[in-house]
């Protein structure tokens, strides 16, 4: 059965203009994209509420902060690149480091700005963001997900980095479910393999553990949608329940989802790990799922892996 | 805050002020003092005339705002919170020391009267704007004014800001050029040539007066002219100063960008900067 597919920036755009309806202190700045980071209705209905400081990154968090000391809480709209990159230091020094109320929201994370070509993909964004003190990472799965997390980290005191996908993603959340940031959601029970995803290999990893079911193989699978604060005690059960562990990413294998639970995992020392993600290379014009392909980001890829983890 | 405070008072202050830096930078072996000293005669007025700022309530919502985007000056912001009573005189000993409100470069989270941690040279500006939106949008009267080197105006992020500024129509933002022609590695001309930053500003949409930046009577006037001036341009006091104004020793000389005085330098300098007050104060 195919499963609708919505991209998880069109949530950000349904939820930020919900949020800025209810409070007048919720604001956009924009740098130019805003068609694209899906903040038009936004801009249209509550012009107040909106900045856009043209193709000027290093201004946008800047002007985010000055609004953030006078009480706002200002999204930025952006691009993974220039988000995490770009604005990498204005960030840091203007946005954690006076620990500010901004939020970075950024769209075409991963690879899924695919046939926009690597200089559009990211795959480095959660690694840098979560090395910001004082910073929260949050990468929804769908999007109904990306709706609610919106809706959370508007309410979280602080800075929050989001990541959103350009390309559409399937639906894999009900309307109601329930989403707190630094809470892993646990969509299948199983004792054999853990699979821990983020983001949109998450719908990925369900198809993994619905094919290694059918082998008799049945998987944990969690939706670790904060990659900071990351869910320790989830990831710990992980290793307890099944002692066998599986990260799926679509970033670089180093320093993103993978890295993190791996830090636990040795602290631990009790539970095999593999990492699945982007394999430390530059993508290129490309249909999504080649991309993932490439990098053996798939659910026969997760399927073989936990096979022979289980060897 | 005392209006009525003459500009030979105010002088006064700024010797006050210049002291209370040097002291500091001697006491902590370490800071900025040929830029602390370029800037302080623009603290000064802001801090004991033009801020509308309250001592008791840091946070004050409807507070001017000023923003060290050169924040590696901040001895002489510190000494102006200091003497305005934001925190108590003694911090000052404790520049750059472990578990000190006075940190190297601004921290608003640490020290009371702060309004945007800075250091980083080009980013205080793009904040400034921030906040003057948020003024013109809660239809509040407060000015922001921000302090900006002229070697801090190479880096892009100055002129993305002045954009914006431009663009939001910010005539209650005044911005103030420390225009010493000096920085770490030599005159600014040397490191890379500004050209004219006058025009500059001029061709990004701001209003500009041109002015001696060590001439109190000519900061004031500056400030009390663009204050009167609600036309929707953002405005800029392009001050020529020199770095490390009131020591001799240290004028001119780009070796005291980041350098702190030995005793015998301290002593010399304060006794110089004591030679120049109209009356000597208490």
């Amino acid at each position: 059965m195919e499963k609708k597919k919505i991209a998880t920036r069109d949530g950000f755009g349904a939820a930020i203009y919900e949020l800025g309806k209810e409070n007048p202190d919720i604001y956009v700045v924009d740098a130019d994209i805003g068609k694209s980071c899906k903040t038009v209705a936004f801009r249209d209905s509550f012009p107040e509420q909106h900045i856009n400081v043209g193709i000027a990154e290093q201004n946008c968090a800047g002007v985010a902060a000055g609004l953030a000391t006078c009480g706002k809480i200002p999204f930025v709209a952006t691009y993974a690149v220039f988000g995490s990159m770009r604005m990498c230091e204005m960030i840091r020094q203007e946005i954690c480091y006076p620990r500010l109320n901004v939020k970075i929201a950024c769209s075409h994370g991963g690879v899924t700005s695919a046939n926009d070509g690597a200089s559009h993909q990211c795959i480095e964004d959660l690694g840098i963001m979560r090395t910001l003190p004082n910073m929260t990472v949050i990468v929804p799965a769908d999007y109904t997900s990306a709706k609610a997390l919106v809706k959370r980290a508007a309410e979280w005191d602080g800075p929050v980095y989001l990541r959103f996908t350009r390309d559409a993603i399937p639906i894999i959340y009900e309307e109601e479910s329930d989403f707190q940031i630094g809470k892993a959601n646990v969509l299948r029970e199983g004792n054999d393999v853990s699979l821990i995803a983020v983001g949109d290999t998450v719908a990925i990893a369900l198809e993994a553990a619905e094919a290694l079911s059918a082998q008799g193989v049945e998987a944990r699978v969690l939706d670790m949608h904060t990659i900071k604060p990351l869910d320790k005690e989830e990831v710990k059960r992980c290793i307890r329940q099944t002692g066998r562990i599986i990260t799926v990413e679509d970033h670089n294998i180093y320093n993103g989802l993978g890295s993190a639970v791996a830090d636990i995992v040795a602290e631990q020392g009790n539970a095999l790990l593999r990492k699945i993600g982007i394999q430390d290379q530059f993508g290129m014009s490309a249909p999504y799922e080649r991309l993932l392909a490439m990098n053996g980001i798939t659910a026969e890829q997760i399927v073989a892996t936990a096979r022979e983890l289980l060897r | 805050m005392d209006k009525q405070l003459s500009i030979s008072q105010l002088e006064d202050i700024c010797l006050d002020l210049k002291k209370r830096i040097l002291t500091m930078i001697y006491k902590a072996q370490s800071g900025h003092p040929g830029g602390s000293l370029s800037v302080a005669e623009f603290v000064t007025a802001c801090y004991f005339r033009e801020l509308n700022i309250d001592p008791a309530r840091p946070r004050w919502e409807d507070r001017d705002r000023f923003i060290l985007s050169k924040g590696h000056v901040c001895p002489a912001q510190y000494a102006a919170l200091a003497m305005r009573g934001f925190f108590d005189e003694k911090e000052l000993d404790t520049l750059r020391t472990e578990g000190s409100i006075l940190q190297g470069h601004p921290d608003m989270k640490k020290c009371p009267g702060i309004d945007i941690s800075t250091g980083s040279l080009g980013q205080g500006l793009a904040c400034g704007v921030g906040m003057a939106i948020a003024g013109k949008r809660d239809r509040k009267d407060y000015r922001v004014y921000a302090a900006l080197g002229d070697g801090e105006c190479q880096e892009g992020e100055i002129w993305e800001a002045c954009q914006t500024a431009n663009k939001y129509g910010l005539d209650n933002l005044i911005v103030f050029v420390d225009n010493n022609n000096l920085q770490m590695d030599g005159t600014t001309d040397q490191v890379m040539p500004n050209r004219d930053l006058g025009e500059k500003f001029r061709a990004f949409g701001f209003d500009v007066v041109e002015i001696n930046g060590n001439s109190m009577v000519e900061v004031v006037a500056a400030i009390e002219f663009f204050k009167a001036i609600k036309n929707g341009k953002p405005k800029c006091i392009l001050g020529q100063t020199v770095k490390g104004k009131g020591v001799s020793f240290m004028e001119n000389v780009c070796d005291w960008h980041g350098m702190a005085p030995n005793k015998e330098q301290y002593e010399q300098a304060i006794r110089e900067l004591d030679g120049q007050y109209h009356t000597k104060s208490a």
